[in-house]
């Protein structure tokens, strides 16, 4: 079976459409929305703030906590009960350590950066989106980092490889499907997350990883006008 | 070839190239990556001679010795009283450091200064770990009664300030309010009620166009505008 279009009409290599906005949530440190086609994320960062239980506190640095959370209504599915699910856990522990790599928190020893990442819509790509937003929010809060954190989503549906999966195609049911999210620092080109989800030959997977370098690229500059434009809006 | 990428004043954004070549320096916000030279956090690009250095425009106040700050008391112990100070620490003031007068040994140190109250103190101390120590001695320092108080982004701190304290003093005479502004970015207000409205919008003017120039201009004929206004 082969799969001859997407089913909104994009190209193979293109993503949905992509908005990206700095400064939303007025009571947080840093903060940002990420919409990828109907997914939407929107992370706040509190902190450096004092961290307890002390037991948790780290002496040589700061420590990132992150949070991923999707709204109860928020996907085409049913319900998601809210509070934590071992999903979310996974989700929130796998976007921490995908962002870890550009921070530097060496200058707050003993404390804490909550990041909160809360999904009131998702179509597919929720954790990737989540990712992009929060390293937006975290760059908002002044915090030193080397870089931004770029994500998307890619895979290959029955024959075809794809960037940008939507719902749709994650549970395509005619053929094979593999979905695999990665996360990256745009400007070194360094993965900070790659998970997958089916089975992909690995040449599949080394073309698929240079589409994903692309549009991660695309995705960075929208990030960075998001961040600029905070600040060049009050010029008007 | 040495070249700088971005123009003066010019907002970074982290991973940003700002510069390359060996003969340009990063500065503060800035590191050397190969033969360019990165943004390391958000912030406004400034060139300097062969440096760039970023300006920061966000984030949490970061406590420095010298630091004149308004922190409010949250906790009272045997032997001082422990602070909050608007960073991710807190600070303490021992009594040696918090009065002047005589303290009796096992005396009530609820009524110098009780939980919930604001004092502009100084940091003398600050070590690898963040352990703060501050004083009440020095000019200026003292504990705040009546007025309110409104936070600000710590970066903003030297803008709302201005050169010598001639923003600051701008305000003060516009709208005869008494203004003390701490270093971690909290401001005490004292007034008219009225008048400490307006401080307070002219006050978030600053830190809103902060980033921008011409800046006691905009302000002048703020509160020009603002306080004849009011009359």
């Amino acid at each position: 079976m082969t799969y001859k279009q997407r089913i909104d009409g994009r190209g193979f290599d293109e993503t949905r459409p992509i908005e990206a906005k700095v400064g939303v949530i007025n009571r947080a440190d840093g903060s940002a929305m990420f919409r990828i086609g109907n997914t939407w994320a929107y992370a706040a960062v509190y902190g450096p703030r004092n961290l307890h239980p002390k037991f948790l506190q780290d002496p040589q640095k700061g420590i990132l906590r992150c949070n991923y959370n999707m709204m109860p209504f928020s996907s085409s599915g049913e319900r998601v009960r809210p509070g934590g699910s071992r999903r979310s856990k996974e989700i929130s522990l796998v976007t921490e350590k995908s962002l870890l790599p550009v921070l530097d928190l060496e200058g707050y020893p003993n404390s804490v950066v909550d990041v909160f990442i809360e999904l009131p819509q998702t179509e597919a790509g929720s954790r990737c989106a989540g990712i992009c937003a929060a390293s937006m929010a975290l760059a908002d809060a002044g915090l030193d980092m080397k870089d931004l954190v770029c994500a998307v989503s890619f895979g290959r549906v029955a024959d075809k490889l794809l960037v940008d999966l939507d719902y749709s195609e994650e549970s395509y049911p005619d053929g094979p499907v593999a979905d695999i999210p990665i996360a990256m620092m745009p400007n070194s080109g360094k993965v900070t997350l790659l998970q997958m989800d089916g089975e992909l030959p690995k040449e599949d997977l080394l073309k698929l990883l240079e589409k994903a370098k692309k549009v991660c690229m695309d995705i960075y500059e929208v990030q960075k006008n998001a961040l600029k434009e905070k600040y060049h809006e009050v010029e008007v | 070839m040495s070249k700088i990428i971005v123009n003066d004043k010019s907002i970074a954004v982290p991973g940003e190239t700002l510069a390359t070549g060996m003969d340009i320096l990063p500065g503060a916000g800035a590191y050397r990556e190969g033969d360019n030279i990165v943004a390391n956090r958000l912030g406004l690009a400034m060139i300097d001679g062969r440096t760039i250095k970023l300006i920061p425009l966000s984030g949490r106040y970061i406590p420095k010795i010298g630091d004149t700050i308004i922190c409010k008391v949250i906790d009272v112990s045997f032997s001082g009283w422990r602070l909050d100070t608007n960073s991710a620490y807190s600070a303490m003031l021992s009594m040696k450091d918090a009065t002047s007068e005589f303290i009796a040994r096992g005396a009530n140190l609820t009524q110098y200064y009780d939980v919930g109250e604001f004092l502009v103190c100084k940091i003398v101390n600050v070590t690898s770990q963040k352990l703060i120590d501050v004083t009440m001695k020095g000019p200026g320092l003292r504990k705040l009664k009546g007025g309110r108080i409104i936070e600000v982004d710590s970066n903003k701190v030297p803008r709302i300030i201005g050169k010598q304290g001639s923003m600051v003093m701008m305000v003060k005479d516009a709208t005869k309010c008494s203004i003390t502004v701490g270093q971690n970015g909290l401001i005490w207000i004292l007034g008219e009620p009225m008048n400490e409205l307006l401080a307070i919008q002219a006050i978030r003017k600053i830190e809103k166009e902060s980033h921008l120039s011409g800046l006691t201009e905009k302000i002048k004929e703020f509160l020009e505008k603002s306080g004849k206004a009011q009359h």
